[in-house]
């Protein structure tokens, strides 16, 4: 009796303890797939209207392009707020080191312009909106290391399904 | 076949390993290599001699503090450097965002943005830092150095020190 308990409740221990080991293999693939090669986001606000939609949208960000340095003008990136590192917000690249960048301080009045180099290993970001967007019209070109993946396909709304299309501007 | 299979098991095994290592050392903790002077006395003490310059420290990276990017004043952290992402560095926190600090080479204060850290070496005669730089989106942050895990004879904690003289706690 008490040895077949014994076996009993081994089988038990063990498959439990597979089943763990299982769970933990998964999470750490989803976690290296989410850190290494994909990622899922959901932007909101109104800073990259009418790309992105103010109430939400769900879109699938690529990690790949940003490690090997694929990410140029006109690209969609996930950036790490410079002002508030918890913060994830999603922007347009205007420029990448080295370039020369016009923006309009005040978008009320076009006339009011200023020329800027970014300086190297920063990026220029800007949200399409810019009548509300916190970009780097504020606090500056980005260091590099702060981008986190270049949006390429929209999730939700079903009707926005699809490729983001790469705008030149 | 016999072969086959044990390449086959030995291949999904070494894949497990990878995905258990990798996620350990984004999550939880690494260990880096701390190269250079800009950290001596903390790191690399004997590096001015030839046989000490073979027998760099290595420390151990704690990578909870990324969570919720908390850090402290006097904290040893790493971080990627603003001007090359594919460099990382290894400095001291001086001063936290709100905080006032002397300019280098002035009288002025300057007022640390939100977000943004100003880290030092402590070796500041060898040490490219927000000195050349500037303040330090918080993050870049990868990591808070906690121990020294190697030379052996140099195992232990990574101490915290705040110079009180030069900023002023906002």
């Amino acid at each position: 009796m008490g040895v077949s308990n014994v076996k009993q409740w081994s089988r038990i221990v063990k498959e439990a303890l597979d089943r763990a080991f299982f769970t933990a293999k998964f999470l750490c693939l989803l976690h290296v797939s989410n850190t290494y090669l994909c990622t899922v986001a959901l932007a909101h606000g109104p800073s990259m209207l009418p790309t992105l939609n103010l109430s939400g949208d769900l879109i699938l960000a690529d990690r790949l392009s940003v490690r090997f340095g694929k990410v140029g003008p006109g690209d969609i990136v996930l950036v790490r707020s410079p002002q508030n590192p918890r913060k994830i917000i999603t922007k347009r690249v205007v420029g990448m080191g080295g370039d020369r960048v016009t923006f309009s301080v005040d978008p009320k009045d076009s006339r009011r312009c200023e020329t800027v180099v970014v300086p190297e290993g920063h990026v220029w970001i800007a949200g399409d909106n810019i009548y509300a967007s916190t970009d780097s019209r504020n606090f500056g070109a980005v260091p590099y290391g702060l981008l986190q993946g270049k949006v390429f396909w929209r999730i939700w709304p079903p009707q926005g399904f699809g490729l983001l299309r790469h705008v030149n501007e | 076949m016999g072969t086959r299979n044990f390449l086959w098991d030995f291949g999904k095994k070494c894949f497990t390993f990878g995905l258990i290592g990798l996620t350990i050392s984004d999550r939880y903790a690494s260990i880096a290599h701390v190269q250079g002077l800009s950290m001596y006395p903390t790191f690399n003490p004997n590096a001015r001699t030839f046989m000490g310059s073979l027998t760099d420290d290595y420390v151990l990276l704690e990578k909870f503090c990324l969570e919720k990017y908390k850090f402290s004043h006097g904290d040893v952290i790493a971080f990627r450097s603003p001007n090359n992402h594919r460099e990382k560095q290894i400095k001291r926190i001086i001063a936290l965002p709100g905080d006032w600090i002397t300019a280098p080479h002035s009288y002025d204060a300057l007022r640390i943005p939100e977000g943004h850290c100003w880290v030092e070496g402590d070796n500041s005669a060898s040490s490219l830092d927000s000195r050349s730089f500037g303040p330090v989106p918080l993050g870049l942050a990868c990591g808070r150095a906690t121990h020294i895990v190697w030379p052996p004879q140099r195992i232990g904690e990574v101490e915290r020190r705040i110079p009180h003289d030069r900023i002023s706690f906002g």
